[in-house]
This record gives structure tokens, C-alpha cells and sequence, in this order.
């Protein structure tokens, strides 16, 4: 392990000032399954670990039904995926922080730091991106909000200024008779970087689609919001035909790379039927709402 | 010019509260391996992937080559030394030798640490409930059947007991 000293804040403001006065090479500590591995292959140089799971806004989660749900961004994702409200509205969140590596893994990393590492293949972020999710970052500056599908800007990379952290995520309550879905697609059953992972929420009436949200992770260099796919289906009956339009506008819309998880023509493929998949998926959430 | 600082580090082990000196780039892997002699807790991978590594932290699984030994003051971790009792070996480790669920053995410390952890949690696992808890922890020469049969049979005897 390269040389480095750890701090641990117990506020935001004493994280913020940690960080300011750790400098560039200081880095935010959350349940380090990445950022350990990170330092200790010196893929990083990081000489400050500032440990944020001692702030209570942090570590907390609160769902009311008409305000929706706030995640503090180091919570671990067991007491996430094992929330009954997550379950039961936003189980697109549920299935990804269900996945997102083994029991070992689930046991400290985070929502914040599944987007903090802005990884292309990100489990969370195209769930965290359809449900309309907020990041509430603090930094020397104060306080701002962004916008998850506005996050990433390049592999590792985010709009994120220097000294800047996430305090914790928010998604709305989704407006009646929506549902949502998250589907990824890895040779085994789990422990494994998805070749693909898709999103989906919409809104229904009857049998017409009144919104859709889609997004797509591990077919470009950030995770990908789909308009096409939402504008093949918005306004429209759900038929076969039309969900089958969507899933060719995904695949019109990834722009993925040939690497040792998968090819190019597997992965357009692969956005193809998944988006089909979360909206089958996501319309029978809806129904049963 | 980066540094690392001497810590101080109190928490309770398996039980028992120890103060330890470590350096502030220590994983706890290190400190529990190097630092406190706790040689059960294994190093496959040290990177998250192979589960050789797994402790209970704070009643929770971890690997705990993913975490620094700084963010254990205050806390509580249990290691394969606090497993068994004057008595004799813990259910779990009974049934890994008598289902022969390990070989060369480096795995198995963090396959009974998982499979304490699961128990805990769920006392009557289906076999796929057992091979979905069990998939971060990895072995190269025993097989996973047995190692599912030694969990199951481990799960039954503890049943009883509670009984
Ligand atoms: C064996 C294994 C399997 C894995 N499987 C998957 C998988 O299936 N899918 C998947 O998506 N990922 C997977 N991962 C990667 C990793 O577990 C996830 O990305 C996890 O969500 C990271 O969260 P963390 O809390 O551990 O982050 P950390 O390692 O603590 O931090 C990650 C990065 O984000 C920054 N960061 C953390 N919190 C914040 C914050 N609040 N504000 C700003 N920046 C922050 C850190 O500084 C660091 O750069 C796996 C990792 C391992 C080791
Ligand atoms: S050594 Fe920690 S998971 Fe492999
Ligand atoms: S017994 Fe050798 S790796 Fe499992």
C-alpha cells in the first residue's frame, strides 16, 4: 500500500474542510471496495483517506410517500436492498444494489461510491438515473444539487469539484401507476461486471405509456440516457411491436466497445433485449401498483 | 511528500478488547495477520474477489482486505480464532471436517466466516440461497458441493440445538 493517513469526519463541514486541506490527493473514504483496491494498486495516488461514515446524513435512509426517498450516500447496499419501501417502490434500485458484487461487498459499498467511482458499467447509475435521482453535494463552495444523469462526464470522471463530496441521493415518489425495472446481463449468476445493464421507469395509462425513462450502462464511456427508446414509446399502446421499437432504439443508441467482457454486436444486442426485458418488467411493477 | 502515521487502535476481537499499534496504510488484513497474529484470516486475492480474507465487522460480513485497520477503532470484529470454545470446534467447523469440505484449506476460514454470518441471518437456507451467499468466497480444490452439504449439515445441528 502506498503511504497515506486516514481521517475520519464525524460532519459535513469537517469533511469538506478535510478535504480542502488534503488537497488533490485526498479522496473520500466510503465502504472502500473500491478505492482500497485502488490505493493499493496504485492506480491512484491518494495520500489522504477521509472516512465520511461517521456523518449521521451519511449513513441515514428516509422514505415518505410524498417526499420520496433519501439515501445517505455511504449507506451500505444490504440495508438498501433489504429496505420494505425500496422494495416495494423503486425495485430497480433494489435489483442493482442486490447484485452489485458478493454478501462480502454488500456489507460496506455504497450508492455514492458506485457513483464516485463513475465506472461506465456501474450497476446503481442507470437505476439511480431513471428513477430522477439527485445527488446533495457539499463542498467549499456550500451546498448543490446534481443531477445523477448529469454525473459522469468520462470513465472515473464526474462533475464533481475538487473538495466536493455526496452527502446523500434523492429520488422522487414516482406518480401514480408507475413502475420500474433493472436488468443486467453477466456470463454467471453474480460476481461479475455487467456486459450490458439497463433501466427503465414509466408511467401508464391503461394501456398507454404517458412517460418513460431509459438508461443504459456499459455501452459507452458513462452510463446513457436512451430519449429514442422513451420517444418510441411515449404516447404510444404497449404492444409488442412497440416495445420492440424501443429496444431497437437502444440499440441504435449504445455505443459500446469490443473488450474481454464482450463485443460490439453482443452488446448492441444485448441493449436490445434488456430494454425490451425492463419494460415488461417495469409495466407489470405499474399494474400491480 | 506522503506520509503515513503510527496509530493507536483499540477495538474488541473475538471477544476481547486489544489496543495494537498500526500504521495508517495497514488494510486490517494486515493488522490482523501482521499486527495481532490473527494468521487464520487468510490473503487470496487482496483485491475483494476470493472471500479468503472475510471477518465479521460490526456484525456484518466484510473482506477485510477492503478495509483500513484505522476504521476499526471502536469496533468490533470477529475472526476464525473466535469461532470455536474451550468446549470444542463451532458446529460449522465440525461439519467441514466430517463433510471433508476443504483440501489444501486457505478458503476455509472465510467460508466459515460466511457461512456464520448466513446462518446467523437465516437459520434454514435453501441450497441456492447458500451457493447465492456464498458466491464472493472462491476454492480452487475442494468442489462447492461439499462445501453446501458441511454448511446445511451445520445448519440442522445449530437448529437442534436452539431446540
Ligand atoms: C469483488 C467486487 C465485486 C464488485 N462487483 C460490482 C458489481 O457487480 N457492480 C458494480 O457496479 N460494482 C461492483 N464493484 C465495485 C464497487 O463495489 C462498487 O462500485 C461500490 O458501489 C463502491 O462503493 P464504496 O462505498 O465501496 O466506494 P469507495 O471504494 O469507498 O469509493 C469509490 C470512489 O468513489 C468516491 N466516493 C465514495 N463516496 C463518495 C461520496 N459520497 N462523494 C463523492 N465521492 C465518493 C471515492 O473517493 C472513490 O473514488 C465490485 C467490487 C469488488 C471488489
Ligand atoms: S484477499 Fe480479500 S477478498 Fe481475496
Ligand atoms: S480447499 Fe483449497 S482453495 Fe478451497
Amino acid at each position: 500500500m502506498q503511504a497515506l493517513r486516514y481521517a475520519r469526519a464525524t460532519s459535513i463541514d469537517e469533511a469538506v474542510r478535510m478535504l480542502r486541506e488534503g488537497g488533490e490527493t485526498s479522496r473520500i473514504l466510503a465502504g472502500g471496495t473500491d478505492v482500497i483496491v485502488q490505493a493499493r494498486e496504485r492506480r491512484r495516488v491518494i495520500d489522504l483517506f477521509v472516512d465520511i461514515k461517521h456523518i449521521s446524513d451519511v449513513m441515514t435512509m428516509e422514505y415518505d410517500a410524498q417526499r420520496g426517498l433519501t439515501v445517505g450516500a455511504a449507506v451500505p447496499l444490504y440495508q438498501i436492498y433489504g429496505d420494505a419501501n425500496v422494495q416495494r417502490v423503486y425495485p430497480a434500485l433494489r435489483a442493482a444494489a442486490h447484485v452489485i458484487g458478493g454478501k462480502a461487498i454488500q456489507g460496506r459499498a455504497s450508492l455514492g461510491g458506485n457513483l464516485g467511482n463513475a465506472s461506465p458499467a456501474a450497476d446503481s447509475i442507470p437505476a439511480m438515473m431513471v428513477l430522477d435521482g439527485v445527488a446533495q453535494v457539499a463542498g467549499p463552495n456550500g451546498r448543490r444539487e446534481v443531477r445523477v444523469d448529469a454525473f459522469c462526464t468520462a470513465p472515473g470522471r464526474s462533475v464533481l469539484q475538487p473538495g466536493e463530496f455526496i452527502v446523500s441521493l434523492h429520488f422522487a415518489q414516482p406518480a401514480a401507476h408507475s413502475g420500474n425495472a433493472w436488468e443486467r446481463f453477466i456470463p454467471r449468476n453474480e460476481m461479475d461486471i455487467a456486459v450490458v445493464n439497463a433501466a427503465c421507469a414509466l408511467t401508464i395509462e391503461g394501456d398507454v405509456v404517458t412517460a418513460a425513462r431509459f438508461s443504459l450502462g456499459a455501452v459507452a464511456a458513462t452510463p446513457l440516457m436512451v430519449p429514442l427508446a422513451a420517444e418510441a414509446l411515449v404516447g404510444r399502446r404497449l404492444t409488442d411491436e412497440t416495445i420492440a421499437a424501443a429496444g431497437a432504439a437502444a440499440k441504435e443508441t449504445a455505443t459500446p466497445i469490443d473488450d474481454m467482457r464482450g463485443t460490439v454486436k453482443q452488446r448492441k444486442h444485448l441493449a436490445d433485449v434488456l430494454v425490451q426485458r425492463v419494460i415488461r418488467a417495469a409495466v407489470e411493477h405499474a399494474r400491480a401498483n | 511528500m506522503a506520509t503515513s502515521e503510527r496509530l493507536v487502535i483499540t477495538s474488541t476481537i473475538n471477544g476481547e478488547e486489544r489496543t495494537f499499534l498500526a500504521d495508517s496504510r495497514d488494510s486490517l488484513l494486515e493488522a490482523l495477520r501482521e499486527r495481532l497474529n490473527l494468521k487464520g484470516v487468510k490473503e487470496g486475492c487482496n483485491n475483494g474477489n476470493c472471500g479468503a480474507c472475510a471477518v465479521i465487522l460490526d456484525g456484518r460480513l466484510v473482506n477485510s482486505c477492503c478495509v483500513m485497520a484505522a476504521e476499526i477503532e471502536g469496533s468490533t470484529v470477529r475472526t476464525v480464532e473466535g469461532l470455536a470454545t474451550p468446549e470444542g470446534l463451532a458446529p460449522l467447523q465440525q461439519c467441514f471436517l466430517e463433510e471433508a469440505a476443504l483440501q489444501c484449506g486457505i478458503c476455509t476460514p472465510g467460508f466459515l466466516m460466511s457461512s456464520t454470518a448466513l446462518l446467523a441471518e437465516n437459520p434454514a437456507p435453501t441450497d441456492d440461497e447458500v451457493r447465492f451467499w456464498l458466491a464472493g468466497n472462491l476454492c480452487r480444490c475442494t468442489g462447492y458441493d461439499k462445501i453446501i452439504l458441511a454448511v446445511q449439515a451445520a445448519a440442522e445441528q445449530m437448529r437442534t440445538l436452539k431446540k
